[in-house]
């Protein structure tokens, strides 16, 4: 595994930034732990100029985010629907405003790819991985990709090809490179292993 | 094959842009086309005359989509070692000098939203390539461009006749200044900064950019450094089992270079990183002059780069 590590993305860790004038914080699940752990290391006034956007997954986070009395807390139910608000908000936002990310992978992922679409570069961003290790990932047949991935090799729900996942990451679709197992012998496929849980 | 390519090329014309700046234009001696470049990159200007020698970095200011000729600029540095002198004094149409092919270290990004481009003086060069580039590519662009005097400023008004309502000129002897906490304020997220000036220019603009929460991703700068000058010492190397004398306006690299011996360079200004070399034994002290290693790699001693760097002390010996 180790040769391929090399493009694993690295995730250093929240912390605040003491010159942003607006903080955009987005967080999944267990990642409001991570934005909960940074508010101990914050200024008092932090979170007046914080805007949140929360994905639950589960979790009941949102009354102790709530209790930071950010400027905007938004509860959102899915990714997708978090990255739609992400959108607008990016779309009118200024220099000078930090982009933080806690989630799990493919949320941090997602993230990634809004910020990098408006040309922000990815160091800029702080990000903390919190949560499962699912990943997000590409076929590389059919350019699909599947989220929520635990284990490999699994089935593409877009082609229905048995993947591998690779330990290749690509930043500009925030997923893993997902490649055919059994494309010499088909059907011979290796036991899957549960990984990303 | 340690040196980076060097071409020849024929000065096709050398104008005085002002007093003090001479603008030359450079075509290759052969059929063969010169190397593509992006705006941001520079040349090395090697030329030899008698005991004048000049080898220094320049930016290269033409169109980089004018694949048929280099234009660079030259500002003569009074008081300086005279590489800049013997440009204005000994290089003229028809001359023949040396180049390295280009190189970029100020690269336009191109993710970007928005590029504010800051110039102070001669700091214009490689923003007259990068305008050309980011107009032609059709990218939001603004230059504001800073300037002693009306009759100093060399560019302003040929910017201004192409860019019109995006080149911003201010003038010194007027005591107009940029706004500089204003222009950053509000701007779209995802707009980069690009400054070129003199070294207090920059540092200003990179200490108000962070202020202003800009992330240093965003921010890019080029310093036209030169090698300072110092006190004489001697360098040993180890690999030639050679000692050298290096003077009190010569860099290691140039000592080096006219000992025969041709390290690895690229910018000769301490920010690329080509001619690191380590540092075998150091009884004395290293004088950093560069911006490219770390803070810790400083302190270790244990490398230096050799094109600015200098040492005082009792012996010095280099992997070299
Ligand atoms: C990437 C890059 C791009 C560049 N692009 C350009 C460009 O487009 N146009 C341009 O004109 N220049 C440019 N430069 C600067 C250029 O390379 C030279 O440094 C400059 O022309 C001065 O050269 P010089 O040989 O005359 O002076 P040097 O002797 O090399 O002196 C340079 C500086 O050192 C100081 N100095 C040297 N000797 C003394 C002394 N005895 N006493 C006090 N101070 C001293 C002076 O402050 C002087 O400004 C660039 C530099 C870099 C690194
Ligand atoms: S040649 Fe670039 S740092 Fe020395």
């Amino acid at each position: 595994m180790t040769a391929a590590m090399i493009s694993r993305p690295v995730y250093p860790g929240l912390s605040p930034d003491q010159y942003a004038k607006t903080h955009l914080i987005l967080c999944e699940g267990e990642g409001a732990a991570a934005v909960l752990d940074m508010a101990a290391k914050a200024p008092k006034e932090f979170f007046s100029r914080a805007l949140i956007l929360f994905c639950p997954a589960g979790t009941g986070y949102e009354p102790k985010l709530a209790a930071l009395s950010p400027k905007s807390l938004w509860v959102l139910p899915t990714i997708a629907t978090a990255m739609f608000r992400l959108r607008g908000v990016l779309a009118t936002a200024t220099m000078g405003t930090r982009v933080y990310a806690a989630g799990t992978e493919p949320f941090i992922g997602s993230v990634l790819q809004e910020t990098l679409a408006v040309g922000i570069d990815h160091k800029s961003v702080f990000t903390e991985h919190r949560g499962s290790a699912k990943r997000r990932v590409q076929c590389v047949h059919c350019k699909g990709c599947t989220d929520d991935v635990t284990a490999s090799p699994f089935t593409c729900t877009h082609c229905g090809l048995t993947l591998f996942v690779r330990d290749h990451y690509s930043r500009r679709l925030g997923a893993f490179q997902g490649v055919c197992v059994d494309a010499e012998v088909p059907g011979e496929v290796p036991p899957v292993e549960e990984l990303y849980r | 094959m340690s040196a980076p390519t060097e071409i020849r090329v024929r000065v096709a014309e050398a104008e005085a842009v002002t007093p003090a700046i001479k603008r030359l234009k450079l075509v290759p001696l052969t059929s063969t086309p010169l190397p593509d470049f992006s705006g941001g990159a520079h040349t090395v200007v090697h030329y030899t005359d008698g005991p004048r020698h000049v080898r220094n970095p320049y930016s290269l200011m033409g169109s980089p989509f004018d694949p048929s000729a280099y234009q660079i600029s030259v500002l003569r540095v009074p008081d300086s070692r005279g590489g800049s002198a013997l440009i204005h004094d000994g290089v003229h149409e028809g001359t023949e000098i040396t180049i390295t092919s280009p190189i970029n270290l100020f690269p336009i990004d191109r993710r970007a939203r928005r590029h504010i481009l800051i110039a102070g003086g001669i700091g214009i060069t490689p923003f007259m390539a990068m305008t050309a580039q980011l107009d032609r590519e059709g990218a939001d662009f603004q230059l504001h461009y800073a300037m002693r005097d009306r009759a100093s400023g060399a560019y302003w008004k040929l910017l201004k006749s192409i860019y019109g309502h995006r080149v911003h000129t201010y003038f010194d002897d007027t005591n107009e200044t940029l706004a500089l906490t204003r222009l950053l304020d509000g701007q779209p997220l995802g707009t980069h900064l690009y400054v070129c000036g003199p070294a207090g220019m920059i540092d200003w603009v990179l200490k108000t950019a962070r202020e202003a929460g800009w992330p240093e991703e965003n921010v890019h700068f080029e310093r036209f450094a030169a090698p300072p000058p110092g006190k004489p010492f001697q360098v040993a190397l180890a690999r030639s089992k050679r000692t050298i004398d290096v003077a009190p306006r010569e860099s290691v690299l140039e000592a080096i270079e006219a000992a025969g011996i041709e390290p690895q360079f690229l910018c000769r200004g301490g920010a690329c990183g080509q001619c690191e070399t380590a540092v075998l034994e150091a009884d004395g002290t290293l004088h950093h002059n560069d911006h490219y290693l770390s803070d810790d790699e400083k302190a270790s001693g244990k490398k230096m780069m050799i094109c600015v760097s200098r040492f005082e002390g009792a012996r010095l010996v280099l992997d070299l």
